[in-house]
């Protein structure tokens, strides 16, 4: 008899030998993982990536380019944070970027991807993310693949329901996550917070052709959290749903005190009807001051202005814009499914998932079916909105995408694992393990009226031991998974960088054949251009020194310079005269408190040095251009501050180097 | 019973690697026809350029425009070898059907003309693509001819 238990623990023993020892990457064991997962993620060279996936730099204030489905990082775009790579809020053109109202601040905390939709679908023209910690919302284009507008948003702190758009991407949203009082009276007691505080959800108006910003206006709700948001689709268009906590208003030992109530809001506002108050002459200007950034692809420099006041709407002035929709506990995720049916609610500390209706919403609303109100806005019966809940499914719901086969993928971080129900039927059909701890998740078009399914990518938030180990520090863990069956599988794991919060992918067709190359030197219009190798010069106006440089394969011309005197401000305009793609020049100055400028084809860019140092200073092209990059360097020569070395320059024609060439020729 | 349990353990320890080994066989390779996808994209290739006398003054200054902003980096308008070579007598040298594909095509022209090749072998960086249009090289030539003195 114990032999037999012997024998059989042995065999069980043996078992778990074979599932651990074969396994890929040594991580846990991977039942789920598919058997043919390699090919399935297997670009191979020379071919692309099916999908563009826009994720989140999270707190590198970036936001990164990645395919799928090879899992490989293509580009970091800088966004709210100072990028040396290429200069980004180094070189002059780009400084004001990254101005506010605050001054010059070299980083932020991204969190959410939007990306541009005509009719709920994706156009592929903008992606927008927010900046979390000085509340911020940019717009990157999706042909250059840069950051061309920063909008700071006054009256607010922690934008972090943002930067949602609606179905035609009129507007993007910034609900306040720390609710503040008003700029201009904010010197008041924290434990006045229910006098004081207020809750401001801005709208970010979109310009149709231009993409440019602008904050149309902002309503003055209650002050509670607002978490997460999104728009309604087709017959819910017109409106716009937040997740709210902190209902309970308390401003300290938030963990508790934030979550002391069954409920929290679902907040629902008719943008539409808040277009017309605003027509109506309903709105109100406020103090509040913020900084508008624009960038210009023709001077490829930025403008920052900022502007001292902003639109409010107050929604006591308003009825019929706003209604609470009660949503068990601390509501995440507010998430809208494809047809713009149903809204689906993630309460992080609840144990179903509501799902609730908008037709019934409406039913509701025209029927008065209120529960009361907070702080003069009706709350709907939970139960009149309510389509139906989803039971057990899972440990700490947070948001939810859509495949467009009628069926939604639910993050649960708490019980770490994505699982997917039926939305009409409110059933769990699947369910398969993250490692570990899901945040957000990503299905291509998940988000939008026409999801494109096939993969699904889990964002997770612990790491651990999925990669080689490096340190105390480890890079993020992303994982994707395969939807396109009734069973989900997971087919890779790859690391990201910054704790992405969310990402939106989309066919790759919609944006490569439009991607910009170069900037067309004819077209350059930055104010210090240098257009032609004979228009280089150097030019002193009083302290100030600015060098007209240009650079092509492989010289600068000019590239021995005099005459600079300590205490002087020397500014290098440096035109790049190539105009083939993937032929950026560097350009870096020995000793300059400052990083690389990396300038693109066409593109001029501005480098700011101060000498610190008297002597023969060398400077030197960065990015490895051709077989003579090496040789692609120039020296600058300072002199006290006294000194009376005259100002010149030249390229190649120095009288040794006219003496050297009279040699060689003879 | 002991006989069945010995077999199973004997069976796990040899066939548990099987399905893990089997997606290593799998594992795709590269193929051919994936090398052959990365194909570098040409231009379409010049076989005439005609030209006239006397030199239109229109395209000499359209031509010289485009010299200084994009060509004099490297070509100098005498004998002298810059980055490339001095334009001096080069319409002497080169037919115009040369010249323009070596402006407007210069990635074809690196793959299969001798002359070009050897200039790479000379001048070690590539003739760059200055995104020049073909009505442009035209005017560049004509710009070229009068450096060469013809009227």
């Amino acid at each position: 008899m114990k032999t037999k238990y012997y024998l059989i623990s042995l065999a069980l023993g043996a078992l778990a030998v074979s599932q651990t020892s074969c396994k890929p990457g040594g991580g846990k064991a991977s039942s789920e993982l598919a058997g043919d997962a390699a090919q399935k993620v297997y670009v191979a060279p020379g071919t692309h990536d099916e999908f563009y996936s826009i994720v989140s730099g999270g707190f590198n204030g970036q936001v990164s380019v990645i395919g799928l489905p090879s899992g490989r990082t293509l580009k970091n775009i800088p966004v709210f944070s100072q990028h040396p790579e290429n200069g980004w809020g180094y070189s002059e053109e780009t400084k004001p970027m990254l101005n506010t109202s605050h001054g010059f601040i070299p980083w932020d905390d991204s969190h959410h991807i939007a990306l541009s939709t005509t009719n709920s679908e994706h156009d592929g023209r903008w992606a927008f993310i927010n900046g979390n910690n000085t509340p911020r919302i940019a717009r990157i284009s999706l042909s250059s693949f840069k950051t061309e507008e920063i909008i700071e948003i006054p009256n607010s702190g922690g934008n972090h329901s943002s930067p949602f758009i609606t179905a035609n991407t009129e507007y993007a949203v910034a609900g306040t996550r720390f609710s503040v009082p008003p700029d201009n009276v904010a010197d008041v007691p924290i434990s006045s917070f229910k006098e004081n505080f207020k809750g401001y959800i801005s709208f970010i108006s979109i310009d149709k052709e231009t993409g440019r910003m602008g904050i149309k206006f902002q309503l003055k709700t209650p002050g509670v959290s607002y978490d997460l948001a999104r728009a309604g689709k087709g017959k819910s268009a017109d409106w716009f749903f937040f997740s709210t906590y902190n209902t309970e208003q308390a401003s300290t030992l938030m963990e508790v005190n934030a979550s002391q109530k069954d409920k929290d809001f679902i907040l629902a506002v008719n943008w539409k009807k808040a277009e017309q108050y605003l027509a109506q002459g309903k709105g109100k200007k406020e103090p509040g001051t913020y900084a508008h950034n624009v960038w210009d692809e023709d001077t490829h420099s930025a403008t920052s202005t900022i502007i001292n006041e902003v639109m409010t709407l107050d929604p006591k002035d308003c009825p019929d814009m706003l209604y609470f929709i009660p949503c068990p506990k601390s509501p995440h995720g507010c998430d809208v499914d494809p047809t713009g049916s149903y809204i689906v609610g993630s309460g992080k500390l609840a144990a179903v998932i509501p799902v609730f209706s908008f037709d019934k919403m409406q039913k509701a609303i025209a029927s008065k079916a209120y529960d009361g109100q907070f702080d003069g806005i009706p709350i709907l019966k939970y139960e009149e909105v309510l389509h139906g809940e989803v039971q057990k499914p899972g440990l700490g719901p947070l948001h939810t995408e859509f495949d467009g086969k009628g069926n939604a993928i639910t993050s649960f971080f708490v019980s770490s694992e994505l699982v997917r129900w039926n939305i009409d039927k409110l059933e769990i059909i699947d369910r398969v393990p993250t490692y570990y701890s899901v945040g957000h998740l990503s299905i291509p078009g998940g988000p939008t009226a026409k999801p494109h399914g096939k993969y699904v990518v889990a964002y997770n938030k612990i790491t651990k031991d999925r990669y080689l180990p490096t340190g105390p520090e480890l890079a993020q863990s992303a994982q994707l998974y395969d939807i396109s069956g009734d069973k989900m599988k997971l087919l890779l794991d790859f690391p990201t960088t910054g704790e992405p919060h969310y990402a939106e992918a989309l066919p790759a067709s919609l944006i490569k054949d439009k991607v910009r190359k170069i900037y067309e030197l004819e077209k350059n219009k930055h104010p210090f251009a240098t257009k032609s190798e004979k228009d280089t010069r150097v030019e002193r106006k009083g302290k100030e020194v600015h060098i007209y440089m240009t650079t092509i394969r492989s010289h600068f011309a000019p590239d021995n310079i005099e005459g600079i005197k300590i205490d002087d401000v020397v500014y290098f305009h440096v035109t790049n005269l190539e105009q083939d793609w993937d032929v950026p020049h560097g350009f870096a100055v020995r000793g300059a408190k400052n990083a690389e400028l990396l300038i693109m084809p066409g593109e001029t860019q501005t480098y700011k040095w101060i000498p610190s140092k008297v002597g023969v200073t060398p400077f030197y092209c960065t990015d490895f251009c051709s077989a003579l990059h090496q040789e692609m360097q120039g020296y600058i020569r300072v002199s006290p501050a006294n000194s009376n070395v005259p100002l010149k320059w030249g390229l190649g024609n120095t009288p040794e180097a006219a003496a050297e060439k009279a040699v060689a020729g003879k | 019973m002991k006989k069945t349990l010995w077999a199973i353990i004997l069976t796990l320890i040899l066939f548990g690697c099987g399905k893990g080994a089997k997606q290593r066989a799998e594992s795709p390779e590269t193929s051919e026809d994936v090398m052959e996808k990365q194909e570098i994209i040409h231009g379409t290739e010049v076989t005439e350029v005609k030209l006239t006398n006397p030199l239109d003054a229109a395209m000499i200054k359209q031509g010289q425009e485009i010299f200084e902003m994009k060509c004099m980096s490297c070509h100098r308008l005498d004998e002298t070898r810059l980055v490339g070579p001095g334009w001096s007598g080069v319409t002497k040298r080169r037919t115009a059907v040369w010249l323009t594909n070596m402006i407007t095509n210069v990635d074809i022209m690196l793959e299969k003309d001798a002359d070009a090749q050897k200039m790479l072998e000379e001048c070690l960086i590539r003739m760059p693509n200055q995104n020049v249009s073909l009505e442009e090289s035209r005017s560049i030539i004509e710009f070229m001819r009068k450096n060469d003195g013809e009227i």
